[in-house]
């Protein structure tokens, strides 16, 4: 770990507060990536809209980011195709299942202090990290 | 304009997630394999956002409402639930096998790779097999007890936090 990777890291997730709290002043919503885009597959009347548009901003970042800093999006991922479909499954499901991501109950809720956000991130690091170890024993990585 | 700002909410949120790592699964996936070789830079993701978005929000919260929208629509529910913990232990279960967590993963679907592509559609397909088997609970339920209170108490609610 070198001092690129953490100022990189810090100034990434000082961006992201930036954004919650833009989101936060102007239109009162948290910025929970997974809550903004699973409303997006059940739309009422009158809130689609705005979510439409926040996962535009994502989208058009996303290009950004691809004509300024390609380096964001690594040639190689470490996992199979079998194994990446699976794992979207279960973000998806799980995420709409316990009201919540990296976003909304990493970054907005334990900034919140809410109760439930940290039994949340405490759960999903601790299944991840076991997740990830059990993997390198199976694939032997 | 409420528009305007969420579009640009989303597009610094997608700067951010790139320019810190997160949308490199390897880091991420380094970053959780704390029983190997572990790779803690990505905390100081979180760590900096929750220093700007904590002293943001403390001070946007004492404003009578937000800029544009009539009020705050903060989450309201304060129970530890079932759900809340099975769902984010499925979560990270997801988020270790692929090292993709939701915002990263739609950021990187304009980079064109296979990977991301599938992940997201599997992703979507998981959040709308959520809503299915939520709708069809709640309909158990109402069969179960004619009194509708609860399911519509928990339905709307629960996605709020996010």
């Amino acid at each position: 770990m070198d001092a690129s990777t953490i100022i990189a890291a810090s100034v990434g997730g000082v961006l992201i507060g930036l954004s919650a709290a833009i989101f936060l002043l102007f239109n009162g919503r948290i910025a929970g990536i997974s809550g903004v885009v699973g409303g997006l597959l059940a739309p009422k009347a009158g809130d689609w809209g705005w979510r439409a548009a926040f996962l535009g901003g994502l989208l058009a970042g996303g290009a950004l980011l691809m004509m300024l800093y390609p380096e964001a999006f690594p040639a190689e991922v470490p996992r199979s195709l079998p194994v990446i479909g699976a794992a979207g499954l279960l973000v998806g499901f799980g995420t709409r299942l316990g009201s919540g991501c990296t976003s909304g109950h990493g970054v907005c809720g334990l900034s919140r202090f809410s109760v439930r956000s940290a039994v949340a991130v405490g759960t999903f690091m601790t299944t991840g990290a076991i997740t990830v170890f059990v993997m390198r024993l199976v694939t032997g990585g | 304009m409420r528009h305007v700002v969420a579009a640009v909410a989303g597009l610094i949120f997608a700067l951010g997630l790139g320019i810190s790592g997160m949308t490199d699964p390897g880091k991420v996936i380094g970053f959780l394999d704390v029983g190997g070789a572990w790779e803690p830079a990505l905390a100081f993701v979180m760590g900096g956002a929750v220093v700007v978005y904590a002293l943001a929000y403390r001070l946007i919260v004492r404003r009578p409402r937000p800029v544009v929208e009539v009020k705050f629509s903060l989450p309201t529910a304060k129970k530890v639930t079932t759900s809340l913990v099975v769902g984010s232990a499925l979560f990270g279960i997801g988020w270790g096998l692929g090292g993709y967590c939701p915002g990263p993963a739609l950021t990187s679907v304009v980079s064109g790779s296979w990977e991301v592509g599938l992940f997201v559609v599997t992703m979507l397909a998981g959040m709308g097999l959520h809503q299915v088997w939520e709708r069809l609970s709640a309909r158990g339920s109402a069969a179960a007890a004619p009194a509708p209170a609860a399911p519509l108490a928990e339905g709307p609610l629960k996605g709020v936090d996010a």
